[in-house]
Order: structure tokens, then C-alpha cells, then sequence
């Protein structure tokens, strides 16, 4: 735990003053070519905001109106009858669309069930285990303008699909 | 389909409110959700700026091309529209290193620089590349080495063992993202065998 911790801690400054030692190694202008860079990403974050408002104003209306939980209650028999647990239903489905509402979720369900239950387990396995691909799509499609996505929502989903499979099949083995 | 996808929820949501009398929640949603989007783009400013700035030094050094060149067999399987030695292939390993090691904020730079360098190598169009469905199959399906907010988040409400879901979530992800090279390459098989 303590090496984990360590190393999350030290990696980010590391790799900071590896790239800084190399590039002055190599003869790198490296504050000209740092603020160079660096003005890229200002236009970056202002191109995206169209696209996540209206992203995140559909997700908050679809929430907020109480059409998600209606959603959830009408999946959940059916996921309750092949072994999932109806706790974490709400969790894997809003996963995908916002990450903060998972996040939430997942210190809920921890909070409420305990962090060493199978539940908290499972929680913490689902929320590590996949991203927001909502988000990823939005932003990364966004920010380059790609206006025909093809199908790569579809890809996206079914690969989180897959990650939840695997995380409850896992942790049912190895903590069930 | 994006755009329907948007139609839908926003429609449902509206007509959902009118029958469980939640429009003054909704009332509330619309304009929260814009304002939390804006606020979430500001505070990427920083991140943006702070990375692609630290990553233009990385590639003027060459150090990009040394990552690539390192793992080219296995990326040049992956994306083989990617010529070897493309700035692409820089970007997408260091987006997937970000990656694996939780760096979700130095990833998403890292990440729409694969991108724009992926659309260049599209002629610039503004439709979708094979390569930029399997990178981003790849890529929210993201092997992660160590997820460092679940294990704050569980050492906050004192587990015994925080770190415990390392084994399991690493062995998940691995398996979501062999699962999304397959459901990628089953898409793009139905694609072209379509024309």
C-alpha cells in the first residue's frame, strides 16, 4: 500500500523532471517550446464547451426529470435474474454518462455497505474499471471536430458492457 | 446518431417531467448542466495548457519518437492505417501510459492530440477513422494500473484493505480492453464487408 501510494505520488514530478533534463539535454528551447505547446491547449478547452454543454444539459434532463431511475427499475428484474446485484445496477448504467454522478455513487455505496463488502468491492472494481465514455466521445471528437462518429458509441458501450461483465465475474470469484 | 441520441434524452427527460411533475427540477437541470460544463471546460484550461505544453518539449526532444519506436509491433498491429513512425503513434502510447497509471488528467490532452494527428491522417474530414473508433475503444476501456481515486475513496471510509480491488480491477480492464479490440474489429469487418 505504502509503495503504491509512493509511487503515485512521485510519478508525476519524475516524469516532469525527466522531460525537462532530456529536452535541455537535447537543445530544447524548453520555456519557448512549453508555452508553445501550451497555447494549443487554451483553444482546445474553448472548442469542447459547445459540445459538453449540450451533452451535459441532455444528461442532466434525462436525471433530473426521473426518467433515469424509471429506466433502472424497469432493467432490474431482468439483470437481477442472471446475478447482478440490483445495488450497483444504478452504478454500471451511469457510469458510461457522467463520471462525477458515478463517483458519487460509488462513495454511496461504499458509505452504506462498507468498503470491505462484496458490494464495496464490486463498486470500487466497476468505477476503476472502465471511463466515461460519454465524455471521452464527446470531448475527444469534439475538441477535433468529427461530426460523423460512426460506430464508435456503439463500440464504446459494448466495451463497457464487457468491462462490467468481467467485473462482477472477477469479483465474485475472488471475493464472492 | 449522436443526434438522435441527444433528441432522445433531452425529450424523454422533458416529457418525463411533465408526467411526474418534475419540471421545476428540470427547470433547474437545464441550466446547471450547462453551467457545470462550462465550468468543468475552464478548469481543463489549466490541465490542457500545463501537459501539451510539457508534451511539445517531450516530442521537440524526440522522446515520443523513442515510445513509439519501442512499441511499434504491437501499435502498428493495433492501427494499421497509422504509418510507423507517424506522430500519431507518439501520442497514442502516451495516452494509453497516462492511462495505466491513473493519470486521467494528463490523459486527456495526450488523448485529443492522437486525435487531431489521427484526423490529419484522415485528410482532415470531419468523419470518423477506423483508427479513431479502435483508439478510443482502447481508450475508455482504459487499463488502469493503479485506480487512485477508489482507493481514496475507500480508505476515507476506513477499509482494511484499499488497495484489495488493484488485483481485480487490473484483471476487468484487461479484459475490457481485449474485448473492445474484438467488438472494434468485428464493427470494422461488418463495415467493409458492407463496402
Amino acid at each position: 500500500m505504502q509503495l503504491i501510494s509512493a509511487i503515485s505520488l512521485w510519478i508525476i514530478p519524475v516524469l516532469i523532471g525527466f522531460i525537462l533534463v532530456y529536452g535541455t539535454l537535447k537543445k530544447v528551447p524548453t520555456y519557448e517550446t512549453f508555452v508553445e505547446g501550451g497555447k494549443e491547449g487554451i483553444k482546445m478547452a474553448v472548442s469542447i464547451i459547445p459540445f459538453l454543454v449540450g451533452m451535459m444539459v441532455a444528461i442532466s434532463v434525462f436525471r433530473a426529470s426521473g426518467a433515469l431511475d424509471y429506466f433502472m427499475e424497469f432493467i432490474r428484474p431482468g439483470l437481477e435474474k442472471i446475478g447482478i446485484p440490483a445495488d450497483v445496477i444504478p452504478l454500471a448504467i451511469i457510469r458510461p454518462i457522467s463520471g462525477n454522478a458515478a463517483l458519487g455513487m460509488t462513495s454511496d455505496l461504499i458509505a452504506a455497505h462498507g468498503p470491505d463488502s462484496f458490494i464495496g468491492r464490486l463498486a470500487s472494481t466497476l468505477q476503476g474499471s472502465t471511463d466515461t465514455t460519454f465524455y471521452v466521445l464527446t470531448v475527444y471528437f469534439g475538441a477535433v471536430g468529427i461530426k460523423k462518429m460512426g460506430d464508435a458509441l456503439k463500440v464504446g458501450l459494448l466495451a463497457d458492457l464487457a468491462g462490467f461483465a468481467a467485473a462482477i465475474v472477477v469479483v465474485t470469484i475472488m471475493f464472492g | 446518431m449522436v443526434n438522435y441520441i441527444w433528441v432522445f434524452m433531452t425529450l424523454i427527460g422533458l416529457v418525463f417531467a411533465g408526467i411526474n411533475g418534475t419540471m421545476a427540477e428540470v427547470n433547474e437541470a437545464i441550466f446547471n448542466g450547462a453551467k457545470e460544463a462550462v465550468t468543468l471546460c475552464i478548469g481543463l484550461i489549466s490541465i490542457l495548457v500545463f501537459w501539451l505544453g510539457m508534451m511539445k518539449i517531450a516530442e521537440s526532444a524526440g522522446l515520443l519518437d523513442k515510445l513509439s519506436n519501442l512499441f511499434r509491433p504491437l501499435i502498428s498491429r493495433l492501427f494499421p492505417e497509422v504509418p510507423p513512425g507517424h506522430p500519431a503513434m507518439g501520442y497514442i502510447l502516451s495516452n494509453m501510459m497516462a492511462n495505466l497509471f491513473g493519470l486521467g488528467n494528463a490523459a486527456t490532452p495526450l488523448g485529443i492530440k492522437a486525435m487531431e494527428e489521427l484526423k490529419r491522417l484522415n485528410g482532415g474530414r470531419d468523419t470518423v477513422s477506423r483508427s479513431m473508433v479502435t483508439f478510443l475503444a482502447i481508450n475508455t476501456s482504459s487499463i488502469t494500473l493503479i485506480p487512485t481515486t477508489v482507493i481514496a475513496i475507500r480508505m476515507t471510509y476506513h477499509s482494511a484493505a484499499p488497495t484489495e480491488i488493484v488485483g481485480p480491477t487490473l484483471i476487468a480492464t484487461c479484459f475490457s480492453a481485449v474485448a473492445a479490440i474484438f467488438i472494434d474489429r468485428y464493427f470494422h469487418y461488418r463495415r467493409t464487408r458492407k463496402g
